[in-house]
């Protein structure tokens, strides 16, 4: 691996509470290059604020500090607020969970795709709807002509989601953050729209931010695996050496998951008390 | 005796069909999976057996007694049913007290004091949950309410509509624990309505494969354990779930 995409050392989330500030981000380092990061945990693990925080979408009263947040030299926690628009969306895009809210229900879909690129990149109207159609037809929709004119609540939510893949890659961006792009789907849909987010991936060379509770999808889908567990990161490995994971949680995690072939009377349940303290 | 039996059923939504001639028997303390793709028709099967989808033709009949279309609370006191997200399936302003207590107060069944922390118990709540209001409770202790909920009035079945597809996977172990757990103990008839075949392969004994609105194959757990079930689509749905993403 070259000089990496991205840099992250001792990243920190806190939120003042009634109570004291919580932290839900508990110093994260890793490093991205153009490979397939994946990064799992139950839900309040983190692992979104993580995403989140790349992009600096977290708002006050949150708050995110680091060490070192580093994208191309750029370090993007002292960079206004002008210059962070021109990295979020162009240079980092990130797909959200649902396409049900987070499309915009009043702009035809193709309105939407343009309007990403328009924001980037001066081009005429001709050219936009042009490289929105490719785009589209890239994503895998038959009929982009007519996908184009059609708004969010008529398209099935697999092909929502393949609209926001196509919206986030239409800049093309160095960095695509995913986070959970598949759970809203169905197992049929889910398998296609992750082949077509790896196809996009590796044709242009880019590196990807895979979040997801879904320990089994990770490991096949990513080249690399982290695992947090409240806030800080507790197993690093990679992905197809995920069934020799040493931590606890993550045996626990991976021994939750029922399988096809399922013989256990009863299955295992994580028992948090066992590694609370640590 | 069937605890279930449906005879020739459509069922539509306005002008559409959605499903089409279905007919299944189940027994009594079966769990019966019913698998498919969203738009199968596989949810809508259980909203017409409770009453939600009440434009149906054909015979909807529990333990004998056929089902009528109005609403019938014999009916509801014999069959229950469990929705896919607990964030939206309890209201927002009731504490787990109002929730569970609603049930036995619409069938005129006292002692709500008595009962209502019993079954938080035999659900695995800590009665110290009873006065929260759902926003206070985490997703896996939802669901634990949702079912309590629907086994408040003792009924015999349970219709669960994906019930652990909003959980994480290690609440999801919890749940279907619980599940397998209330089946044994009280004897109680399920069908549950799934897209995750390892969920099907845990809980249940025989499987309907569904596909846009008919039944395309009636399998046991065995054939979808040892990959022998016959029709080419439950084949391609078993092929899709163990290679989800090798492609």
């Amino acid at each position: 691996m070259s000089e990496p995409l991205l840099d992250v050392q001792n990243l920190r989330v806190r939120f003042p509470t009634a109570t004291g500030p919580v932290e839900v981000v508990r110093g994260v380092s890793f490093s991205l290059g153009r490979e397939r990061l994946g990064i799992v945990g139950e839900s309040g693990s983190g692992k979104s604020m993580t995403g989140r925080s790349i992009l600096r979408l977290i708002r006050a009263p949150g708050v995110v500090t680091a060490d070192r947040l580093r994208f191309e030299s750029k370090d993007l926690l002292s960079i206004s607020e002008r210059e962070m628009r021109k990295v979020r969306g162009a240079r980092i895009s990130m797909v959200m969970q649902d396409p049900k809210f987070s499309l915009n229900p009043v702009m035809t879909v193709g309105e939407q795709i343009g309007e990403a690129l328009a924001v980037h990149e001066k081009l005429p109207r001709k050219q936009i709807r042009q490289r929105v159609l490719d785009m589209l037809e890239a994503v895998q929709i038959r009929d982009p002509e007519r996908v184009f004119r059609l708004y969010p609540h008529e398209v099935s939510g697999g092909m929502g989601q393949r609209v926001m893949i196509a919206m986030m890659l239409i800049p093309a961006p160095s960095i695509l953050i995913a986070d959970e792009p598949t759970s809203a789907l169905d197992v049929s849909v889910q398998g296609e729209v992750l082949k077509i987010i790896d196809e996009l991936i590796t044709q242009n060379g880019m590196g990807l931010i895979f979040i997801s509770h879904d320990l089994h999808l990770v490991s096949a889908f990513c080249d690399r695996i982290l695992v947090m567990y409240r806030g800080e990161v507790v197993e690093e490995c990679r992905a197809s050496e995920l069934d020799k994971a040493t931590h606890p949680y993550t045996r626990g995690l991976l021994a939750s998951v029922p399988r096809l072939d399922e013989t256990r009377e009863e299955l295992p349940v994580l028992d948090r008390s066992q590694w609370e303290t640590a | 005796m069937n605890a279930i039996s449906l005879r020739n059923l459509d069922i539509s939504y306005g002008d559409t069909l959605v499903v089409e001639g279905l007919s299944l028997d189940i027994a009594e303390g079966e769990c019966f999976g019913l698998v498919g793709e969203s738009g199968s028709g596989k949810s809508t099967v259980l909203r017409a057996i409770t009453g939600l989808a009440p434009d149906w033709e054909g015979e909807i009949s529990l333990f004998g007694q056929a089902r009528g279309k109005r609403i019938d609370r014999t009916f509801a006191a014999l069959c229950q049913m469990v929705f896919q997200d607990p964030y939206g399936s309890l209201h927002p302003r009731q504490t787990v007290d109002a929730t569970l207590s609603e049930p036995l107060t619409i069938h005129g069944i006292g002692g709500a004091d008595k009962r209502v922390p019993e079954m938080m118990e035999a659900c695995g709540l800590d009665p110290k949950f009873r006065f929260r209001l759902p926003h206070q409770l985490s997703g896996g202790q939802r669901q634990r309410v949702a079912i309590a909920r629907a086994l408040m009035l003792k009924p015999k079945i349970l219709l669960l509509d994906e019930p652990t597809s909003a959980l994480d996977v290690s609440v999801q172990a919890e749940i279907l624990n619980l599940l397998k757990r209330l089946r044994r103990e009280q004897g109680l008839t399920y069908i549950l309505v799934t897209h995750d075949l390892p969920v099907v392969s845990f809980l249940c004994d025989r499987l309907a494969v569904m596909r846009q609105g008919r039944i395309v194959e009636v399998a046991t757990v065995d054939a979808l354990k040892s990959n022998t079930m016959t029709d080419p689509y439950s084949r391609e749905l078993v092929e899709k779930s163990t290679t989800r993403l090798s492609a």
